[in-house]
């Protein structure tokens, strides 16, 4: 699989980064050669062999359903960069 | 009293607890020493006057029954810390205070330790030299622009300087054991779910796993037996009862199995590194261990699924920046979708970037069975060949990296050179498993160079005791010329 451009544009729009000319070069490049080192792995057969599922080698815990936070809201809000009363405030989305 | 910063944790702790020394003196023995961070970079945050406090308020009521009394510690910026900024190594958490503690730090300062400052690393740990952290490269204590290793490259250069008697740091794909073997210190990736994630910043969840870095392994196993618990909110956190790790360890280890793994002997490893390894077996053997051949045949794929694995979960991970909730937030954008492309454009820097790419590709519509399948078909596979090993061996033992430290700046513009250094480390973190680095020489620039043990899962006492013997026998030297401080 060959990594150009308009394929480095499309996932960084996927990824939400903006890249200018230089960096979209740059990571082409990049990851073009990072994927022919991936690639090696197509030399191992794996048809029958099960993905990993987990490492661990018990399955993941439940925990009981109650409410065991909460009423946090401040705290929250502390580190947001724009905020106004309860609300996080972002650039207007509907016009 | 300045050589008290010389001093072991073991032995620091024991004059605690004789009452020979109080933490307000040893306290400001580490102030004096971290007051000459400048040219090594180690710290982003200096906590010196909060813990000059915590260290005379433990002096008024002195808590001695803990396993840190009254003993001051840096760790990795990687862990949140109440009221004390958390920046990760990057633009976006530059100014980041969270209000709640990690699992490990609380640990910590429940036994009696408390925060002396936050330490460098690669910006969301993704890096193998310290030089991706937006807060600058830090330097290894060995050599003037030399890296440290990385990512935990500011805690292992702070260990290594004195500047922190013991340190934690975090291990993805090798970041803990990497940067201990470039600075001759000791450093554990314990088994995945033994000390939990709570609260630390993200970057492989499947992956990350915390760990102690320390100069001597019984300070480790003090290290690891402080910081190891069942944590509720870290789901993937083990239930197990806690081990006493430093009073069960032993040198002893007559009748031990340890595996030598073919595949670790890699095209081009220098002779230095050949000698050390015969040299760790040699001294096992001397210690009445068995040496046994064994084989690993996927080693070779380890490092190729690993960079399909954790960019993919990092991708994940970091889709969490957006600049509304927390973090940096760019100016620029006249919209929404603009405001989010411009804030992680500006935010992450280059090597984040990249791997957040890697895995946005590696999971985008058509590709998830080619490369995250494939990927985790082969993740099992790994863990296959260790589970086979282990029933014929006890612990593996391997070098920890394929070369000493390197100077900054040398392998920075090629990506796949810089992955390489993680060639021997990553195997372990696929398959879930604990591995140590213990110092166990100096190569001919007198640098320093690690021996890696990996254990079964869960058996670090083991994994602990075999590096006891070793180091026991190796009786390493650390070599500084102090030039940090010049």
């Amino acid at each position: 699989m060959s990594i150009d451009k308009d394929k480095i544009k499309h996932i960084s729009k996927l990824a939400r980064i903006s890249l200018d000319a230089k960096k979209t070069d740059s990571l082409t490049k990049d990851l073009s050669s990072i994927f022919k080192f991936i690639e090696q792995l197509n030399e191992l057969n794996t048809d029958k062999t099960e993905p990993l599922s987990s490492i661990l080698n018990e399955p993941l815990r439940s925990r009981k359903d109650v409410v065991n936070d909460g009423k946090i809201r401040e705290k929250i809000l502390e580190n947001s960069p724009q905020k106004n009363e309860e609300f996080f405030v972002v650039p207007k989305v509907i016009e | 009293m300045s050589e008290l910063t010389k001093k072991s944790l073991t032995e620091i702790a024991n004059l605690i607890k004789k009452k020979e020394i109080k933490s307000e003196e040893l306290t400001k023995s580490f102030i004096k020493n971290i007051e000459k961070d400048k040219k090594l970079n180690s710290l982003v945050t200096k906590c010196s006057e909060s813990a000059l406090k915590k260290a005379k308020d433990f002096d008024k009521k002195p808590k001695l029954d803990t396993l840190l009394p009254g003993i001051p510690i840096a760790v990795k910026d990687l862990f949140c810390t109440s009221g004390v900024k958390t920046t990760a190594g990057s633009k976006m958490l530059e100014n980041f205070i969270p209000n709640y503690e990690s699992t490990i730090t609380n640990n910590l300062w429940n036994e009696g330790a408390f925060l002396l400052g936050k330490l460098n690393c690669d910006e969301y740990a993704m890096g193998s030299s310290n030089e991706t952290s937006y807060f600058g490269n830090v330097m290894n204590p060995i050599a003037e622009n030399t890296v440290p290793g990385g990512s935990s490259g500011g805690s292992a250069s702070a260990l290594a300087a004195d500047l922190t008697p013991a340190t934690i740091g975090t291990d993805t794909g090798g970041s803990i054991r990497q940067p201990a073997s470039f600075t001759g210190t000791v450093g554990l990736k314990p088994t995945y779910g033994l000390c939990s994630r709570w609260g630390i910043v993200a970057f492989a969840s499947s992956l990350d796993q915390a760990g102690p870095m320390t100069r001597n392994v019984e300070d480790c196993a003090l290290m690891l037996e402080a910081m190891a618990s069942f944590d509720e909110r870290d789901s993937t956190s083990i239930n197990k009862k806690k081990e006493n790790y430093s009073k069960n360890l032993t040198d002893k280890i007559k009748g031990l199995k340890i595996g030598i793994p073919k595949e670790y002997r890699v095209e081009g490893m220098s002779k230095e590194i050949e000698k050390l390894w015969e040299n760790g077996k040699k001294i096992l053997k001397d210690s009445g261990a068995e040496i046994v051949d064994i084989s690993l045949p996927n080693t070779k794929y380890a490092l190729p699924a690993y960079y399909i694995v954790a960019p993919a979960e990092a991708s994940s991970n970091l889709a969490r920046y957006d600049g509304v909730k927390y973090g940096f937030r760019s100016s620029k954008g006249n919209n929404l979708i603009e405001m989010y492309e411009n804030t992680r454009s500006e935010g992450f820097g280059d090597e984040v970037k990249r791997r957040i790419l890697i895995g946005t590709y590696v999971l985008s519509s058509g590709y998830y069975d080619a490369y995250y399948l494939k990927a985790q078909k082969v993740r099992q596979l790994i863990k296959n060949d260790f589970d086979q090993a282990f029933k014929k061996v006890d612990t593996i033992l391997t070098p920890s990296t394929p070369s000493s430290a390197f100077k900054i700046g040398e392998k920075k513009d090629d990506p796949i050179s810089m992955y390489l250094n993680d060639i021997f480390t990553v195997p372990v973190n696929l398959a879930g498993i604990p591995a140590i680095s213990i110092p166990a020489g100096h190569d001919n620039n007198k640098f320093p160079l690690g021996l890696q043990l990996i254990g079964k899962p869960l058996d670090e006492q083991k994994l602990l005791n075999t590096a006891f013997a070793v180091e026991k026998k190796i009786n390493f030297k650390q070599i500084l010329n102090r030039w940090w401080e010049k």
